[in-house]
């Protein structure tokens, strides 16, 4: 086993150890984490492989330890991720925030289970969507991916790792547990054909007037990192361009500003979703996650009782892909949002549907998937016909 | 004693040796100035606060040990001790309050060219974050750790910490705090440091000393520096330092340099002492001295004999 660099090839593997490799593919050389079902398995494959390739996993004592030891790692200029679920995320939320803050690119993997507090450990949850966008304090936007399947588990890491290091930014990957603990065939292709961004690197040399946080035309600062000699500073208090803190309205403003437009204005690189048989739909089933493969049945279901309904499935959750769904709500009767939680990421098709069409949430507490009639006398009731009394 | 003749005592007793004492090498230039953000200067401590004279000695020992400066690292949490990642002219990191110690473990494991120091204070390093303090010793992740510690929350304004002894009154103790409190030396040396040492910021040679060893260790090496804290912790508990006495408005002024000269009066040396004997009591003795300096091999140490292992 040992000296294997990255894989190449097909594989029949779950999505945790898909995700695992995709980091490896995308680059990871460092991984901290804490063991927490769904998400373990992650971990297992880190420790594992990183030795085989040169890199380094450390089981940390805790996820607020994990969060911060993947910083440290990638201001020393390694590409670094940790996995966890529900509460490790919740006790990542902090020192997320440090990474916003600090611009710092990493990856956060959460297999999601269900909650709230311990919940159900080993069964699916997609409750932590809203925790994912808005979780840590203060004002600021996150990027966000949710796979579908291991293939696309193994695709989005190495996809979370590219918009990292793009948009310096610590990117998060919200799989579920079914996607986490699902086997399938997964396709890693030939190195050369995963195309990697590398760190955005100062293109002057260290020196005095070197300024670690001014931005270039993409408000996206180059990264220097610890060890090169810039003498950096690097803090979580409001900072100016040289990094150093100011305690004032007008620092605040200029810098919370470019952390939120830097990926604003990104939102057309950073935005990625998947539509299926949109063009003539009057419905619109909006889902991600293993919710958009419980979906697929009664999809097909639909259309054959002469429903003309199709698919958004979200591969970005945040930022949420805003312009899409307010070009359907102009011209779509409405929306189905299952997912597995009380609802989150109806409130925000709603939020864009703005009034112009409904929306109908198929809530799911947790612990299993939606059962396929559930959604279909959804899309049923959405389409305005009798669901049989469903 | 009058005060100017213990003033003149206590500045007598501060170990000062002129052949030693840092010259200006150009004027208006100290020479410690490379190894400081001057442009950052003055700094944010209060008058009579040993943070300043901790932080000189750190350079002051950076200045000798010959390390690389691109290669070192500072890594500080929150609080008044925490704000020294910000003064010194070497690439540093101002993390979460409690977390530079996990955030300084990803630094070190990730580049281990480099020499990477943890600069916090108790409350950062053994409140908040005290478990990733003990399981970095335990791991003997190759930091130095260097604690700051003045019995309270200074930056929050002098509340109860984990080092307050007790009886000691804060501002959330104001009836005397009933917390037993962690004994640093003890902790750090039962989690598997590889070197430990106390001093107060009036032993500055023999701190400064220290902190050149602990750069030099391989491993988790850690140095608790008691530091006075006039402005709160002082002053909530003002007549312990002046002898039980309540003290003249003219003696409290002066409670800086008071504090310091409980130090002188109060601290006691004993390299080699079993660190559990050395718990800090209101009024009782400060012990300082060497703990513990010893071998062991790190983490990394161990993670890369595995590998070798595997490969044979």
């Amino acid at each position: 086993m040992s000296g294997r660099g990255p894989l190449q090839g097909e594989f029949f593997i779950n999505g945790d150890v898909a995700c695992a490799e995709g980091a490896i593919s995308a680059g990871c050389r460092f991984f901290a984490g804490y063991p927490i079902t769904p998400a373990t398995e992650v971990a297992e494959r880190m420790a594992e492989r990183l030795p085989e390739v040169g890199g380094i996993y450390i089981q940390m004592e805790d996820e607020l330890a994990s969060m911060n030891a993947i910083l440290g790692a990638s201001w020393a200029g390694v590409k670094a991720m940790t996995a966890t679920s529900g509460p490790g995320f919740s006790l990542m939320m902090e020192n997320l925030g440090l990474g916003i803050m600090t611009e710092t690119p990493c990856v956060v993997v959460n297999v999601q289970r269900g909650g709230p507090s311990t919940g159900l450990p080993t069964l699916v949850g997609q409750g932590d969507m809203m925790q994912a966008r808005w979780g840590s304090h203060g004002p600021y936007e996150i990027i966000a991916l949710a796979p579908t399947s291991p293939q696309e588990f193994f695709d989005l890491t190495v996809r979370a790792f590219n918009l990292s290091e793009e948009f310096r930014t610590p990117v998060l990957v919200m799989a579920d547990a079914e996607v986490g603990h699902m086997t399938e065939k997964v396709v890693i292709p030939p190195p050369e054909k995963i195309p990697l961004c590398p760190r955005r690197k100062p293109k002057v040399p260290p020196g005095a007037g070197f300024r670690p946080f001014e931005p270039g035309e993409d408000l996206v600062p180059p990264m220097p990192v610890a060890g090169e000699g810039y003498r950096i500073h690097v803090t979580g208090l409001t900072h100016d361009e040289r990094g150093y803190p100011v305690m004032s309205e007008e620092a605040q403003d200029r810098l919370v500003r470019r952390l939120v437009e830097k990926i604003r204005q990104g939102r057309d690189r950073i935005i990625q979703v998947e539509e299926r048989n949109l063009e003539d739909a009057e419905v619109v089933v909006c889902a991600y996650g293993i919710s958009a493969r419980t979906a697929q049945w009664p999809l097909e279901q639909a259309r054959r009782e002469g429903i003309r309904v199709g698919m958004l499935r979200l591969i970005t959750v945040w930022p949420f892909p805003e312009e899409h769904v307010r070009a359907l709500a102009r011209r779509v009767r409405a929306f189905v949002v299952p997912e597995i939680n009380m609802g989150q990421i109806a409130l925000e098709v709603e939020r864009c549907a703005a009034g112009q069409a409904p929306v109908y949430l198929v809530p799911h507490a947790g612990g299993g998937i939606h059962k396929p009639d559930q959604v279909l006398a959804a899309i049923r009731r959405a389409a305005g016909r009798d669901d049989g009394g469903g | 004693m009058p005060k100017r003749e213990w003033m003149r005592a206590l500045l007598d007793s501060l170990e000062w040796d002129e052949a030693e004492a840092p010259k200006p090498e150009e004027e208006g230039h100290h020479p410690l100035d490379r190894l400081l953000r001057v442009d950052r200067l003055p700094h944010i401590w209060c008058p009579g606060c040993g943070l300043g004279t901790a932080l000189t000695c750190f350079v002051s020992a950076l200045n000798k040990s010959g390390l690389d400066l691109d290669k070192v690292v500072v890594v500080s949490g929150i609080g008044c001790t925490g704000r020294v990642a910000g003064y010194v002219n070497v690439d540093s990191f101002h993390t979460t309050h409690g977390r530079a110690i996990p955030f300084a473990t990803g630094l070190k494991l990730a580049n281990p060219d480099l020499k990477v120091i943890v600069y916090s204070g108790d409350g950062d390093l053994v409140g908040i974050g005290g478990n990733h303090f003990i399981h970095a010793a335990r791991r003997n992740i190759d930091l130095t750790v260097i604690c700051v510690n003045n019995f309270n929350y200074g930056m929050t304004g002098g509340q109860l910490g984990p080092t307050t002894p007790i009886g000691a009154r804060t501002s959330t103790s104001p009836r005397g705090n009933s917390e037993f409190p962690f004994n640093l030396p003890h902790l750090a040396a039962g989690s598997g440091a590889v070197y430990v040492a106390r001093w107060t910021t009036l032993h500055v040679r023999r701190l400064e000393r220290s902190l050149l060893r602990a750069l030099q260790k391989r491993g988790f090496s850690f140095v608790e520096i008691i530091s006075p804290c006039p402005t709160l912790y002082g002053r909530w508990n003002r007549r312990q330092f002046y002898g039980g006495q309540k003290p003249s408005a003219e003696e409290a002024q002066l409670l800086g340099l008071q504090m310091l000269r409980y130090f002188r009066e109060h601290g006691v040396i004993r390299h080699g002492m079993d660190p559990k004997e050395a718990a800090i009591e209101l009024g009782g003795p400060i012990v300082e001295g060497v703990f513990v300096d010893e071998e062991r091999p790190t983490f990394l140490d161990l993670v890369r004999a595995e590998a070798q292992a595997v490969a044979a």
